[in-house]
């Protein structure tokens, strides 16, 4: 699914704000938005979600104008930086939870939703661990449970918000090379914030670079290296 | 290993001991011993009677109504208060933690009187009232709102910072999953706010039964019709039945005894779950 962002502005809110964004990522694309804390990465991929509502400008997901659509419509997986899994749930509960939430009609049956529980914790390389409950797992086990659970419902798009910022260094490099598996293995658009530029040039086929609410240059890791489009991002880089 | 530098000398030691039990034996323990002895002096028999009594049976039953109307009502508004309040942003959002904590701070002889200038004969909706022959005030409707009031903040003031600290992350992971804001109410907020939860309505439940003073302007003071556990001990006590009032007011000692058995029992039997996310 492609995406579209035109215009768009955001001032009142908890998250830092953005000026006139415009982006547009083709279907099947894998794009880092780098910066640092509060260049307004964070509120795109938020406004993206439908977790903020943005006070000018549209977003467009191929075709339709999903501006005010709520986040539950977008068709879209969402990954925490905190894993934000469900304490109380376990690993195959927290993955199976976008599957029991649908309206009954549409919803699998129930040895359909295990199924795909045990065919998700495969995916992310967890198998025989969906029993286990979130404080049982390590961080990085918990960011796979968390990945499993937004692939449920076979999301278009894939928005990940500093996955890996709370992971260490050996943790961070593995589950970087499982994201881009997965992402090539199931043909998503993903959009990856973080504010590591080596992880955002290893892992990203486009990375755009933001600094204040504003985009200073949206290219490939080799553009961006080989020609600097301002002299922030010649500084950020350094 | 441990520090022999962060020891204190042993007579410090003791003397702290001891100082921590002289004022814990006086300032709870004495109280709740002179009561149970009172209220047992003239022995069992005496006791039982007491408060088997009439009267004393209908001021139990009241205070027990009371409370089983109230705390459900202030179980619900509290929740659903410091859910809008720690989950969401809007206008005039400290204007309502402010007016959450009004009770608190204002008097319970006034929150008492506000009901009686609304609701008594002589008050703003008194003579319409009075025409439909509906009572409010000296009837159970008046002491239930009192208790309301004087009880509004409990479980709100105690899950605000609860809710708070949980953050929206769970919240906002479960509606870019697909819930709706009911099934995200419902299967995520509720169970993570569970031992929070039960802290406050203990508290609240606590309270109600014991309120005093509000109820006590509301009431009306009839006996075996509107005085609740308290306003009896103070009937009694006032008429220098003093056997009797100790023992109402063991009864209602002993209430608020059950209720922190039971708040330990929960907290005992999910002392695992309570250890493994906090």
């Amino acid at each position: 699914m492609s995406i579209r962002v035109d215009g768009v502005s955001k001032s009142y809110s908890a998250y830092p704000a953005l000026n006139r964004v415009s982006l547009s990522v083709a279907n099947g694309e894998f794009v880092a938005l780098l910066g640092p804390s509060c260049s307004g990465k964070t509120t795109l991929l938020r406004i993206l979600a439908g977790l903020e509502v943005p006070e000018h400008g549209r977003v467009w997901f191929g075709h339709e104008d999903v501006t005010f659509a709520k986040p539950a419509s977008r068709g879209i997986g969402f990954v925490f930086q905190h894993y934000a899994l469900f304490g109380h749930m376990t690993a195959a509960q927290n993955i199976a939870f976008g599957l029991d939430v649908m309206p009954g009609a549409s919803r699998p049956s129930r040895s359909a939703i295990a199924e795909r529980v045990e065919q998700l914790l495969e995916l992310v390389q967890l198998p025989g661990l969906g029993s286990r409950y979130p404080n049982q797992l390590s961080g990085g086990q918990r960011q796979r449970i968390a990945l499993a659970r937004a692939l449920a419902r076979d999301p278009r798009i894939l928005l990940l918000d500093e996955p890996l910022g709370a992971l260490d260094a050996k943790v961070r490099r593995e589950l970087r090379d499982a994201l881009r598996k997965i992402h090539d293995e199931l043909g998503l658009t993903s959009i990856f914030v973080t504010h590591d530029h080596e992880e955002a040039f290893g892992l990203a086929d486009r990375v755009a670079i933001l600094n204040i609410g504003g985009i200073e240059q949206f290219a490939s890791p080799a553009e961006i290296q080989g020609a600097p489009a301002s002299e922030f991002v010649r500084n950020f880089l350094a | 290993m441990r520090s022999t530098s962060l020891r204190e000398p042993a007579a410090a030691k003791a003397a702290l001991i001891f100082a921590a039990l002289v004022y814990v034996g006086i300032m709870l323990v004495l109280p709740l011993a002179a009561v149970l002895t009172e209220a047992l002096r003239h022995g069992w028999q005496a006791w039982l009677a007491a408060v088997s009594e009439p009267d004393a049976r209908a001021a139990i039953r009241l205070t027990l109504l009371v409370a089983a109307i109230s705390v459900p009502l202030n179980t619900i508004f509290g929740i659903a208060a410091a859910w809008a309040i720690a989950k969401f942003d809007f206008c005039g959002k400290s204007a309502l933690i402010t007016f959450i904590e009004l009770p608190f701070s204002v008097s319970p002889v006034v929150s008492g009187l506000v009901f009686v200038l609304l609701f008594g004969a002589q008050g703003w909706f008194g003579e319409w009232l009075g025409e439909r022959d509906i009572r409010i005030i000296f009837a159970l409707p008046g002491l239930v709102l009192a208790t309301v009031f004087v009880t509004f903040p409990f479980v709100a003031r105690q899950l605000i910072p609860l809710m708070t600290a949980q953050g929206r992350g769970e919240e906002e992971a479960a509606t870019t999953l697909g819930a709706s804001g009911w099934q995200t109410f419902w299967r995520v907020t509720v169970p993570n706010l569970r031992f929070g939860r039960l802290y406050g309505v203990i508290l609240c439940n606590a309270r109600a039964m014991g309120e005093f003073g509000a109820v006590s302007v509301v009431s009306g003071h009839i006996r075996g019709e509107t005085n609740t556990m308290p306003l009896q001990v103070e009937a009694l006590y006032n008429d220098y039945d003093f056997v009797a009032a100790f023992a109402v007011a063991s009864l209602l000692t002993l209430l608020a005894l059950v209720t922190l058995a039971l708040k330990s029992a929960m907290e005992w039997r999910h002392r695992g779950e309570l250890a493994a996310r906090f």
